[in-house]
């Protein structure tokens, strides 16, 4: 059955999704809050370029973080000029890789229901005296939460089962970067299918239950995927 | 009650048209903005409240300024103290209507009191509904409550977008009632957008008339419906506004008598007692004009006039006689040949029969 490096895989796993998921929350909402609402022209680029990691290849991401991350990279040498060495083959380089790598399905479900909401809502609290940001809060926010359920239950789902970025800047190391996929990935390699069984049978149900649930959830509630 | 008068002069530009108004309106009592689709009065509205840019504009409530942008004066929207109800139920769905109803109080200034929650709940009957979700309400039942929530934090101003608009017949009827129990009991000025001549009737103290964003009339509703240039926007609804009491019922017709500032006129007794103040309306299309007092005939209603004008109608066949009748203005809606067969002209002394009048509130 499972050996203790699966279960270092799965844990790690679930460590990265679980704050890539909170990262996520936390970055996509002004994004995506301002994707619903600004007049810019800026709008239709910054949204290409949110909507980006879901058409690129994987390696293509991995490759452009790799190259940035690194020692001559941009990232890298702000890194190292603040005495945190490089962030390439670490945890903390794998989070940043997946939250690039799944941030549109986490601004996408936020932004649609801040404009299935429109700006009703908004003006409605403005005329009961909310300070804009009180009005956010208050009102935004809860009436936006099916978006943010999604977003989370997607966010999660996707990093979990995420290989190609963190093949490419994690480097595969036990422990460290070997998350589930690349460790099914080794099994592949190493021709022991009964472990790679294992991993992969639980990964099956993992993804069904995940989309069962969110499909299950939007019947409920009504609101749109992305 | 303040007396204070308001000023709102704002320049807008929408797609179809540019609203540009200045207006000087009473500091009490209802403000009807008439217009037709497109005509600005929303728009003129959210200019008031804030909810539209507009630079250069005055807004000026009941002496305080709001809005002053040569002084430099612009309070957001939620420094103002103004109730807003719009056209849709803008209920908020994730609160239950009593959370929907203490949302505005909780952020209001100290100086409010639950006692305006408390009378708002009692004067608009929702007392039942308090622990609802928002969307176990039926559509009156929605505008009620948010008429309620927009109260409860005390508004200097309350401004109403086509409340009724979302409704069908029988709910307007069920409102109607509580928003003139509203203007009678609370003395909050109002500025009450729509596009019926019947809240027109019932409601307006002040009418002022909106079309492509410029104010086509504006003064007490009286005067601006027995205007000649009012039938323009009015069309079939063109008539006059007459402030009357109950004077005397007759049980053996079932009839009533009003008299008002320039006679009397008998109708169908609704059951007012004596000394009760109504509003009628006669529409310009119920009233003929004879040169000689009528014999003969079945109307029940003549009054003695002075032509004042006679202006053409919106077809080239009619025309409008403004009469003159006491203090009172009443219009009558005949065709041209009519007013070259009996030369009409000012000056002229005639009798004015009308038909139908009806009683508005």
């Amino acid at each position: 059955m499972l050996d203790p490096a699966a279960l270092e895989a799965i844990t790690l796993t679930l460590q990265l999704a679980s704050l890539t998921t909170l990262l996520l929350l936390l970055v996509a909402t002004p994004i995506a809050w301002w994707l619903a609402r600004s007049p810019s022209w800026w709008r239709g680029p910054v949204g290409a370029l949110v909507t980006l990691p879901l058409v690129l290849p994987p390696t293509v991401l991995g490759f452009y973080l790799l190259v940035a991350l690194g020692p001559q990279g941009p990232i890298g040498q702000l890194t190292q000029a603040l005495g945190w060495g490089t962030l390439s083959f670490t945890f903390t380089g794998l989070l940043l890789g997946s939250v690039i790598y799944s941030l549109p399905f986490a601004v996408q479900p936020i932004q649609h229901a801040f404009e299935a909401m429109g700006q009703r809502p908004m003006e409605v609290a403005a005329t009961l005296r909310a300070k804009p940001l009180d009005a956010f809060f208050s009102v935004a926010l809860p009436l936006a939460r099916p978006g943010f359920i999604t977003a989370a239950i997607l966010s999660f789902a996707h990093t979990v089962g995420e290989f190609g970025v963190v093949l490419m800047i994690g480097g595969n190391i036990p422990g460290k970067t070997r998350v589930v996929s690349t460790q099914i990935y080794g099994h592949v390699e190493a021709m022991e299918y009964a472990q790679a069984h294992w991993l992969a049978g639980g990964m099956l149900v993992f993804s069904f239950v995940v989309l069962l649930g969110l499909n299950l959830l939007n019947r409920k509630t009504a609101r749109v995927m992305p | 009650m303040t007396t204070d008068r308001s000023h709102i002069r704002l320049t807008l530009a929408r797609a179809a048209f540019t609203l540009d108004v200045d207006l000087d309106l009473p500091g009490d009592g209802i403000t009807v903005l008439f217009g037709v689709s497109g005509s600005g009065k929303t728009s003129l509205l959210r200019g008031v409240a804030g909810l539209e840019p507009t630079p250069g504009a005055v807004v000026r409530i009941a002496g305080k300024v709001w809005q002053d942008d040569a002084a430099g004066i612009y309070l957001p929207t939620w420094q103002r103290p103004l109730g807003y109800v719009f056209q849709e139920a803008s209920l908020f769905e994730h609160l239950n209507v009593r959370k929907n109803l203490q949302f505005g109080l909780k952020r209001s200034r100290a100086a409010v009191s639950t006692d305006a929650l408390d009378a708002a709940i009692e004067l608009l009957g929702i007392a039942g509904l308090l622990e609802r979700n928002t969307t176990q309400l039926s559509g009156g039942e929605r505008q009620r409550v948010a008429i309620a929530r927009a109260l409860a934090t005390q508004p200097r101003l309350l401004l109403l977008d086509e409340p009724l608009a979302s409704l069908d017949q029988a709910r307007r009827q069920d409102i109607l009632p509580w928003l003139e129990r509203l203007r009678d009991e609370l003395k909050i000025p109002m500025l009450y957008v729509t596009h019926s001549s019947d809240e027109v009737a019932r409601l307006a103290d002040t009418l002022v008339v909106l079309d492509a964003g410029k104010v086509k009339a504006c003064g007490p509703v009286s005067d601006v419906l027995a205007a000649t240039d009012a039938p323009v926007v009015l069309g079939d609804d063109a008539g006059a506004l007459l402030d009357a009491t109950v004077a005397e019922r007759d049980a053996r017709w079932q009839l009533t008598r009003l008299v008002f500032n320039g006679g009397s006129l008998w109708l169908r007794d609704a059951g007012h007692s004596v000394g009760h103040k109504v509003r009628v309306r006669v529409l310009a299309r119920d009233v003929s004009v004879a040169t000689l007092e009528p014999q003969h005939t079945s109307i029940q209603n003549l009054l003695p006039c002075i032509v004042h004008s006679i202006v053409p109608d919106a077809h080239p066949s009619q025309a409008l006689v403004r009469m003159v009748c006491g203090e009172a203005i009443v219009l009558a809606r005949v065709t041209a040949r009519a007013v070259d067969v009996l030369q009409l002209a000012p000056g002229m002394a005639v009798w004015a029969q009308i038909k139908a009048v009806a009683l508005v509130e």
